[in-house]
């Protein structure tokens, strides 16, 4: 629009070939804003009290920093401390902090800051949602100000990777307080504003003691409508959206170079949650009948435009140790029908679906209704909020079905606990756990996801149903997005426009 | 009259406190724990504790109503549990788009009904007339929300002129901030203003056959100056009267359109509140509404009254 | 005064029975098995095998509108029903007893009306959950209030009537004179007020549903086609037009049918087309 308007003024003027390289180079002058849009807003900004992915879709790299970091691959590196070393007994890490590192107020970012915060997260008063990841820590000591020693009470081969989650933030004691509507961290970006309902504005910390972002100021404006979405990209209102979900509009996106459309992984595994201890789900075959009635193709097309991969157990096809498990159960209606009459249900039975909000549930709970209407099973849809949800289905663990995507990496360790909504309880499936909890070894330990994914497979214990998308549409001109989501993140540092 | 008025006060008062006790009684019943929403699945049971006694929410129901309504007493409606920031503060930022909302449609509403009243009353059974009565039943019939949908369909998908949804803010300029009020306020002064122009002119044509307008006819002065004059002035009254019993459809109205256009209203806030559980803002915003509403439905019964002191036996 | 011209009443009549019969036509036959997915033929326009096009799904739109007719029905019939089985007796109740029961009656319409009927039932579905049936109960709450106002408005006229004094006087008890006198003299304010909720009910059920509240899938729903439509309004713009016609069709036909049974029935009141 506004390079249309400066030529066409060049070629008013009649001096259009100079115009032209001259407007050209004016323009070459790269952009330095940034307009993200995402779904779903915050409910504040502070990502130690709080497991809205929302919170740490803003905050995360961009506001605070963690002492480790995620990087665009998954792969840890420096955050707050530019390096650490693991004591041989696997107990005692000791990180080395940015010499110059200060937090927006000007308050140091040094190794009290860090004890503060590790101590507020696993203290009595703590409202952290993640406190389960400094279960292990026993002692913080600070020897000086650039040095945090961190004592585990026992070897914690996730330790690493806990200390970089948004959850493990480092705040400062003296404003700590005010962080969820005033965040204040040590990253490359500063909090501007945030006007309620529409956008969080962030600017470049000109104090940064790292690599400066080459953006100046980067606004998240949440929209949770997808025609207003579509919309909002199309006015050139939002520069990139992450998360996108109107897929339907994608094919349109693809045709226009203006646009650049990425479809990236995440740690999404969806599936049509079952409650293993319930009638008459407790019945393998009709688990298995089930598998059989759900078409993972209709679903992905239906609900997700083709944009998704089948999966076949609870494992990302992107990680090492996957074992393609797809094949198990053919789309098979007959077979479904007979393995239901051989479980004692010739005319199907009534089951109810309880759905959280996300569209892919509502979408997808529609789906798999209709799909498993045709081989008798009548499944009543509940919608629900999230609290319900939570409340009603997680923690009450009171459901049939439901439909989840369980987003936390690396997490079919959930299938050991006794206590998990799915009610699942597999002497084979903890032997395996406990065997994989003794083991180091890549290779062995890839081994064992191996044969853990099968196991799951074989007892049909869930509907696997598909990965969820990372699906980013931005403007073309564009670079330094993340294209795979590893961790809840909008790490906007490594941004350009060309 | 003093006396209609003082007893409408006191059950105005009545009423407003016991809408505060079925609101909060109603939000005790809610399911759903606004700490493990706030933690989410991995929250231990001891964080929960935690943040439970720091919201409050570990003090029995009893208390925590008691210390609720003292605190709207004294104007103080309580801190958000998730914006952890005073529900005033909220209110008063989101009324700053519902409010210009509200009157923009109304405003809309009424430029458009009213005329509309007199087109129908000067071409009375004609064109014009059986239009407008057309306009007025099809515009009762149509759902402010699929109206929206419609409009955003036209305007914003089609021809681009207006935003699907969203609000920049004042900060952005009253211009950007006014276009995206544009459509929501069209939404809800279309089936307003087919109530209103239907009443402006019944109100219309009973004037006319009262004895002064008659009077004003026989000295001479033309239709138009006793419309305009005599008969409109006079039908204002029964106008307000239904304008003001509106209100509490707009209000309503207000909530799903705001959710149509995703405008960070005070309906907005309500409804994102109950998925929230943040009982707070929902209990304050919930009373807020109520004794609005009872407020303008108290104020449309004495000024009925104090206008014509004939219906003080009927309610 | 005047009388309503009788084709806008006949029209209603024609509007209603319409939607009746597609409801009932929808239970022996739609053009497609309603809830049939064909994820291949999603988002088809109008035309062709589906005639008023497919929805995301690939499913049917006219059968969808055909159930969708029965559903929006059936809740709008209930909430009514509810309301007038709470609100009839408790305005007759009203206008009986006087003082105290009048008064108490009045107030509980007022804390119901202090609530605007969506929010009470966004309220409402946030406690009991989601779901047709908790729609029903909200919008009957609120029907019973507007029902039991009319009709102690309506019976108290009677009350002071001639016939209803000879009644007393001969020694009938308040409740023979409410139901042999009172009662038949009010049914007419009240089967017309009736419509006027039935139209109303149909409104808020819609929006109820399009805000993902109310009758929930696999049934369909006017209110909820238009909310998935919203999303495809680029997509498949038309798919926004049909489930809003519907609405806007038959709350006209309702609130015609309503003006010309309260024109026939009291020639002198004016129809204002309000509650």
């Amino acid at each position: 629009m506004m390079m249309n308007r400066a030529r066409s003024f060049a070629v008013a003027t009649g001096v259009f070939a100079l115009a032209l390289v001259g407007g050209a180079a004016a323009w070459a002058q790269a952009r330095t804003d940034l307009v993200i849009g995402m779904s779903l807003e915050p409910p504040h900004l502070d990502p130690t009290a709080g497991a809205a992915a929302a919170i740490k879709e803003v905050t995360y790299a961009n506001l605070f920093e963690s002492l480790v970091r995620v990087d665009s691959s998954g792969a840890l590196v420096p955050g707050l401390a530019e390096g650490w070393t693991v004591a041989d007994d696997g107990k005692t890490y000791r990180f080395t902090l940015r010499p110059n590192a200060k937090f927006h107020d000007g308050a140091p970012g040094d190794a009290a800051a860090v004890k503060f915060s590790l101590d507020r997260a696993r203290g009595a008063e703590s409202v952290n949602g993640q406190k389960g990841y400094f279960a292990s820590i026993a002692s913080v000591e600070t020897p000086d100000p650039r040095s945090v020693v961190v004592t585990l009470s026992r070897p914690d081969g996730l330790f690493l990777f806990h200390m970089a989650a948004g959850d493990a933030a480092i705040v400062s004691p003296t404003s700590a307080a005010t962080n969820k509507q005033k965040p204040i961290g040590t990253g490359p970006f500063t909090f501007d504003r945030w006007a309620a309902g529409d956008r969080v504005v962030l600017t470049r910390n000109p104090e940064y003691d790292g690599p400066k972002p080459a953006l100046e100021r980067v606004s998240f404006r949440f929209i949770s409508d997808a025609a207003a979405q579509i919309a909002s990209l199309k006015a050139g209102d939002v520069d990139a959206f992450v998360q996108f979900n109107a897929f339907e509009a994608l094919p349109e996106f693809r045709n226009d170079p203006k646009f650049a459309v990425t479809v990236g992984t995440t740690e999404g595994e969806t599936l049509l949650s079952t409650n293993n201890a319930r009638k008459p789900f407790d019945d393998v075959r009709v688990r298995r009948a089930m598998a059989h009635a759900i078409d993972r193709k209709t679903l992905i097309d239906g609900v997700l435009y083709g944009n998704g991969v089948p999966i076949g157990s609870h494992f990302p096809p992107h990680r090492a140790g996957y074992v393609d498990l797809t094949g198990l159960y053919p789309y098979d209606p007959a077979k479904a029908k007979a393995l239901l009459a051989e479980a004692g249900y010739p005319n199907g039975f009534d089951a109810t679906l309880r759905l959280p909000p996300p569209p892919y549930a509502r979408r997808g709970g529609e789906l798999v209704a209709a799909l498993l209407a045709e081989v008798g099973i009548r499944l009543t849809i509940e919608p629900m909020e999230w609290a319900s949800w939570l409340d009603k289905v997680f923690k009450g663990k009171d459901y049939d079905l439901t439909m989840i995507a369980h987003t936390e990496p690396l997490d079919i360790d959930v299938y050991a606990r006794d206590s998990y909504y799915f009610n699942y309880r597999s002497a084979a499936f903890v032997r395996l756990e406990e065997e994989l909890n003794r083991t180091q070894d890549p290779a062995a330990r890839n081994a064992l996801y191996g044969q853990q994914q099968r196991l799951l497979a074989d007892d049909a214990v869930n509907g696997f149903l598909f990965m969820l998308p990372a699906v980013t549409v931005q403007n073309a001109k564009i670079s330094g997005l993340w294209v795979n989501r590893p961790i809840q993140a909008n790490d906007v540092t490594g941004v350009t426009w060309k | 009259m003093l006396a209609f008025a003082l007893r409408r006060s006191l059950t105005l008062a009545l009423t407003a406190w016991l809408a505060t006790i079925v609101v909060f009684a109603v939000l005790e019943l809610v399911p759903g724990d606004p700490a493990l929403l706030m933690l989410g699945v991995n929250a231990q049971a001891d964080t929960l504790a935690a943040l439970r006694a720091q919201m409050g929410l570990d003090h029995p129901p009893v208390e925590r109503y008691l210390r609720w309504v003292g605190g709207l007493l004294r104007g103080d409606l309580g801190v958000s549990l998730t914006y952890a920031r005073p529900v005033a503060d909220l209110v008063a930022e989101r009324l700053v788009v519902t409010l210009p909302l509200a009157l923009l449609s109304l405003a809309l509403s009424t430029a458009a009904a009213i005329p509309l009243g007199l087109l129908a009353v000067a071409r009375r059974g004609r064109g014009g007339d059986w239009a407008v009565l057309g306009f007025a039943q099809i515009g009762v019939a149509l759902p402010s929300f699929w109206i929206a949908i419609l409009l955003i369909l036209v305007f914003s998908v089609t021809l681009g002129w207006f935003p699907a949804g969203g609000f920049p803010g004042w900060e952005a300029g009253a211009l950007p901030a006014l276009r995206a009020l544009t459509l929501p306020a069209l939404a809800l002064a279309i089936p307003e203003a087919a109530i209103l122009a239907r009443v402006t002119r019944t109100a219309i044509l009973d004037t006319l056959g009262e004895d002064h307008i008659r009077t004003a006819r026989a000295k001479g002065v033309s239709r138009t100056a006793v419309l305009l004059r005599h008969a409109l002035p006079n039908a204002l009254l029964p106008v307000a009267t239904v304008l003001g019993l509106q209100l509490s459809f707009l209000v309503a109205g207000a909530v799903v359109v705001e959710n149509v256009f995703t405008l960070p209203g005070l309906g907005r806030l309500l409804y994102q509140a109950i998925g929230q559980r943040d009982l707070i803002v929902v209990q304050g915003v919930v009373v807020l509404l109520a004794v609005f509403v009872v407020l303008v439905n108290a104020l449309v019964d004495i000024a009925c009254a104090a206008a014509d002191p004939r219906p003080k036996a009927a309610s | 005064m005047r009388r309503r011209l009788p084709w806008s009443f006949w029209l209603g009549l024609a509007l209603v029975g319409l939607l009746l019969a597609v409801a009932l036509l929808s239970l022996l036959w739609t053009p497609f098995p309603v809830g049939q997915v064909r994820v291949v033929a999603r988002l088809r326009p109008p035309g062709g095998a589906n005639w008023l096009g497919t929805d995301h799904f690939g499913r049917d739109v006219l059968s969808l509108l055909m159930v969708g007719a029965r559903n929006s029905l059936a809740v709008a019939a209930a909430a009514v029903g509810l309301g007038a089985a709470l609100g009839v007796p408790l305005g007759l109740a009203a206008a009986a007893l006087g003082r105290w029961g009048d008064e108490l009656v009045a107030r509980l319409g007022d804390l119901v009306f202090a609530f605007p009927a969506v929010l009470s039932a966004i309220l409402l579905t946030a406690v009991l959950g989601a779901g047709a049936v908790n729609v029903v109960l909200a919008l009957g709450l609120f029907n019973a209030a507007v029902l039991a106002r009319v009709t102690r408005g309506a019976a108290l006229a009677v009350w002071r009537r001639e016939f209803v004094r000879a009644a007393l006087a001969l020694g009938r008890g308040p409740l023979s004179v409410t139901l042999v006198h009172v009662l038949p003299n009010v049914l007419g304010v009240v089967v017309v007020q009736t419509t006027v909720l039935f139209a109303v009910a149909i409104v808020n059920e819609a929006a109820l549903s399009y805000l993902g509240l109310g009758v929930q899938p696999p049934n369909p729903s006017w209110g909820k086609m238009l909310g998935d439509a919203q999303t495809h309004l680029f997509t498949a713009p038309l798919q926004a037009v049909f489930p809003g016609l519907a609405i806007a069709l038959s709350v006209l036909g309702l609130t015609l049918l309503g003006d010309g049974l309260r024109d026939w029935l009291d020639p002198r009141h004016r129809s204002s087309g309000l509650l």
